[in-house]
């Protein structure tokens, strides 16, 4: 967690005087939000949600129903669910191909995102975009992006419209630990913060790019002082904390609303599954995955407070676990069975416009 | 009902594997996520984890079994109230998953079927080569000015200006966003005044980042804006070119139609004087081989402001591509409240009947001397300015060739994969029987570009080498 005697008042004073605290402000993690009975529940369903569809993805892969690449959220639930707890109507989300999470917990139909892994017309992308690529106008999530660190600079689009059209939304960019050592993060970085454009950078730190563990592949470990040389502000969030998350979320949207500029979240999360499906799982030993699940996982905190300090019997808790399981297998179902996209598609959406191609 | 736990593949092309391990024996009861067993190829090791709850009852395939198929029925689920007897019954495997992924790729092949016909593939080739089809009606063409319209002698640089002047005046989602765009009034003077008539909300000076700002600039197209990026020179786009591509390009496709991409990115393209290799690249070819982008690139001050003003409107990503040179050349551009030129439509520049030389932006004027020269050998050039390189404008070339019977192109970039070597192509697959000679190419030297100035005379193209060729294809050399 951030360390206390570097608080943003001391960063300010010091301001100008040569000291890299100086530069950026690093700011405390607000203390973990209180939880209501309703707001865990929400945090429940919406994590469990996440873990099932994801399990089930992983399942249907295997099968052979989902081709190309597939990456699996398992075990960083509470990051893009506390986020989705701080926002409003209007905000926008960003974010790279580990996706399936983020378009769940912006409302966009389990059906749909499922249909889209299997390549099917149902899919949110008609079958054209598959796992990496899934955009939801109507949800306000601008995908989905293949190119590891493309969305940044995205996002702080997004932002810039936000600030061009005056509104007070927010822009919440993701990315993991590996993008962010890709330099169009640090150009972005540099011109969100001189613009003051509303974006809140949330790296989600899950230990390892790929295969490459945080301290093989970054030189600076602590991803929340990022934004150092571009007075950024930073907050190290427990990630696996959906309380934790959601405080922070909130200190940082209110942070963006206000005229502050950017600000970066690092979530310090995990992830359970391998980097893709097709992961030898060499690069860290089984036990550090299994004390992660036994001791941090998000879904089992919420679980635990939901019986031990809002009341909830153990069979109150399965009926939510059987709700998400229905929903998932209902998505399965229609993503195995829903046709594939029309041929015709072949030729379609390539331009705005009615414009003719090539071989057509 | 119990459930069939499925031999699981590593990768789409995995078709066997083997079960080294259970983690879970018969009569363990597992819950989702927990990790079952573990299977492995010669590429990779997988854990398989439980889906559904319940609890192991039949173990199908022993630990250590080699080549086991994907989707093969490994083990057996028992729900609450079901015994081992129930699995026994249920082991009689449904392979239905398989048998659908069959389907799936004889789909796929049948399409491809259909979609991989060669366009043209019934042709009868005649007999007799030199004996020529009739020529289209070649006289159809409205002109784009109204006849009686007032012309007014401006620069390219000064119709660039204009033109986005003009959108941004119409429209208040357009703003322009570069490298000294608005205090210094652009590199090349191109946004001259347009700080001070749009103000600094709308014209905004970037830091040196171009990979950064066009990723900025897709990302607020996506939001709704239409923003136009200006790129110093487009040798520095290559800096930014995942982000035109991948995210501006190819966006509304993957999107399935939901999220376009309404941008242009413009700035000088190819050689100017003197500036070596790093600052002279033609980018018409790389970008005009891109579904998704419409590459634009003018030759008269008319064109320019014409196809702007089109280019900021498309609701497609746009890449203008400019040249320094032509910047302050002067052409006749028409008075009117709103002139506009369509993407996707060549100009006759020049109506001629002996040879069609096809040309674009800078390579116009090699082209335009090449015919008045030619003029003198009694040779009567037809040149066809394409204007805009994708999405390309070949009927108006093939009408022109069917008369001619004969082609050259002209362009600065370099040969290979160039625009006049599909010209070329697509002339032998839509025009064979009109062409009295091979087409020549005339391109810039496959070097990069020099900096001595005798050297970087020879690498571009030359007035010379376009009369050669077009007497070589009129059989007059």
């Amino acid at each position: 967690m951030a360390s206390p005697k570097e608080s943003k008042q001391a960063a300010a004073a010091a301001n100008g005087a040569g000291h890299s605290a100086a530069l950026a402000p690093r700011l405390d993690a607000p203390a973990p939000a209180e939880f209501s009975k309703d707001e865990d529940v929400r945090a429940y369903r919406d994590m469990l949600l996440i873990r099932r569809f994801e399990e089930k993805a992983g399942q249907l892969y295997g099968m052979g129903f989902i081709g190309g690449f597939c990456h699996l959220y398992i075990g960083q639930e509470a990051v893009v669910v506390g986020m989705q707890m701080s926002m409003k109507e209007g905000d926008q989300v960003i974010t790279g191909y580990r996706d399936h999470g983020h378009m769940l917990a912006t409302g966009m139909e389990a059906r749909g995102v499922m249909a889209e892994l299997t390549g099917r017309r149902g899919g949110y992308s008609k079958g054209k975009g598959g796992s990496m690529h899934m955009f939801s106008k109507e949800k306000n999530f601008f995908g989905g992006h293949g190119i590891v660190g493309a969305q940044v600079s995205l996002g702080t689009g997004l932002a810039f419209a936000n600030r061009y059209n005056g509104t007070d939304s927010v822009s919440i960019t993701y990315f993991g630990d590996g993008a962010a050592n890709q330099g169009q993060v640090y150009e972005s970085f540099n011109m969100a913060s001189l613009w003051k454009l509303p974006v809140i950078y949330i790296i989600e730190n899950n230990r390892y790019a790929m295969g490459t563990s945080v301290n093989r592949a970054s030189a600076e470990t602590d991803f929340s002082q990022r934004g150092v040389s571009f007075k950024i502000p930073g907050i190290k969030v427990d990630g696996m904390d959906v309380r934790a998350v959601k405080a922070a979320g909130d200190f940082a949207v209110n942070h963006c609303r206000s005229g502050e500029g950017p600000i970066i979240l690092e979530m310090m999360t995990y992830r359970y599954r391998g980097h893709s499906m097709s992961d030898p799982a060499k690069y860290r030993s089984r036990d550090e995955v299994q004390k992660m699940r036994s001791e941090s996982d998000p879904i089992e905190q919420v679980k635990r407070r939901l019986i031990e300090t809002h009341g909830l019997s153990e069979d109150d808790v399965k009926a939510f676990d059987k709700d998400v399981r229905d929903i998932v297998a209902d998505s399965a179902d229609f993503a195995q069975n829903d046709q594939e996209p029309d041929v015709s598609e072949l030729w379609t959406d390539i331009y705005a416009d009615d414009v003719p191609q090539a071989a057509e | 009902m119990p459930t069939n736990i499925l031999m699981p593949a590593l990768s789409p092309t995995m078709e066997e594997g083997t079960l080294s391990k259970w983690v879970k024996q018969e009569g363990d009861t597992v819950a989702p996520g927990d990790v079952i067993a573990e299977i492995e190829t010669d590429k990779a090791t997988m854990e398989v984890e439980a889906v559904d709850e319940g609890t192991l009852g039949k173990i199908v395939v022993p630990a250590g079994t080699e080549n086991v198929k994907v989707n093969a029925v490994i083990a057996i689920l028992l729900g609450e109230g079901e015994s081992a007897a129930d699995a026994d019954k249920a082991e009689a495997p449904k392979a239905q998953a398989a048998a659908s992924q069959e389907d799936i790729a004889g789909e796929k092949a049948t399409s491809e079927k259909i979609e991989g016909s060669a366009p043209g593939s019934q042709r009868t080739v005649p007999a007799e080569g030199m004996k020529h089809p009739e020529p289209d009606d070649v006289d159809g063409e409205t002109p784009e000015v109204p006849e009686g319209t007032e012309m007014v002698t401006t620069t390219v640089r000064e119709a660039l200006r204009d033109a986005m002047a003009e959108e941004m005046r119409l429209d208040e989602k357009v703003f322009l966003m570069g490298e000294e765009v608005a205090e210094y009034q652009g590199a090349y003077k191109i946004s001259q005044g347009l700080l001070e008539e749009f103000g600094a909300r709308r014209v905004v000076d970037t830091p040196i980042t171009e990979h950064g700002f066009a990723g900025l600039g897709v990302g607020a197209a996506f939001a709704g804006l239409k923003p136009i990026v200006e790129f110093m020179t487009f040798n520095f786009a290559m800096q930014a070119i995942d982000q035109i591509i991948n995210s501006a390009a190819k966006t509304l496709y993957m999107a399935g139609g939901q999220m376009g991409c309404p941008i242009v990115f413009r700035g000088p393209n190819g050689a100017a004087a003197r500036v070596a290799a790093q600052h002279s690249q033609d980018y018409a070819a790389w970008y005009g081989q891109v579904p998704g982008l419409k590459v634009v690139m003018p030759y008269t001050a008319a064109d320019a402001k014409g196809l702007m003003k089109s280019a900021i409107r498309d609701p497609n990503p746009v890449v203008f591509l400019e040249n320094e040179i032509l910047y302050g050349q002067s052409f006749e551009v028409p008075k009117l409240d709103d002139w506009t030129v369509p993407i996707g439509k060549a100009r006759i520049h020049r109506k001629g009947k002996d040879v069609t030389i096809v040309s674009f932006g800078i390579g116009m004027t090699y082209a335009v001397k090449a015919a008045e020269e030619l003029t003198k050998d009694g040779i009567d050039a037809e040149i066809v300015d394409l204007r805009t390189i994708r999405p390309l404008d070949m009927k108006t070339v093939i009408r022109s060739v069917k008369k001619t019977n004969r082609c050259v192109t002209v362009e600065e970039g370099w040969p290979q994969s160039s625009v006049g070597s599909h010209i070329a192509s697509e002339l032998m697959v839509h025009a064979f029987d009109h062409l009295d000679a091979p087409v020549l190419k005339i391109c810039g030297k496959d070097v990069p570009m020099p900096y001595a100035a005798n050297l970087e005379k020879l690498a571009l193209p030359s007035v010379k080498e376009v009369i050669e060729a077009v007497k070589a294809v009129c059989y007059r050399s």
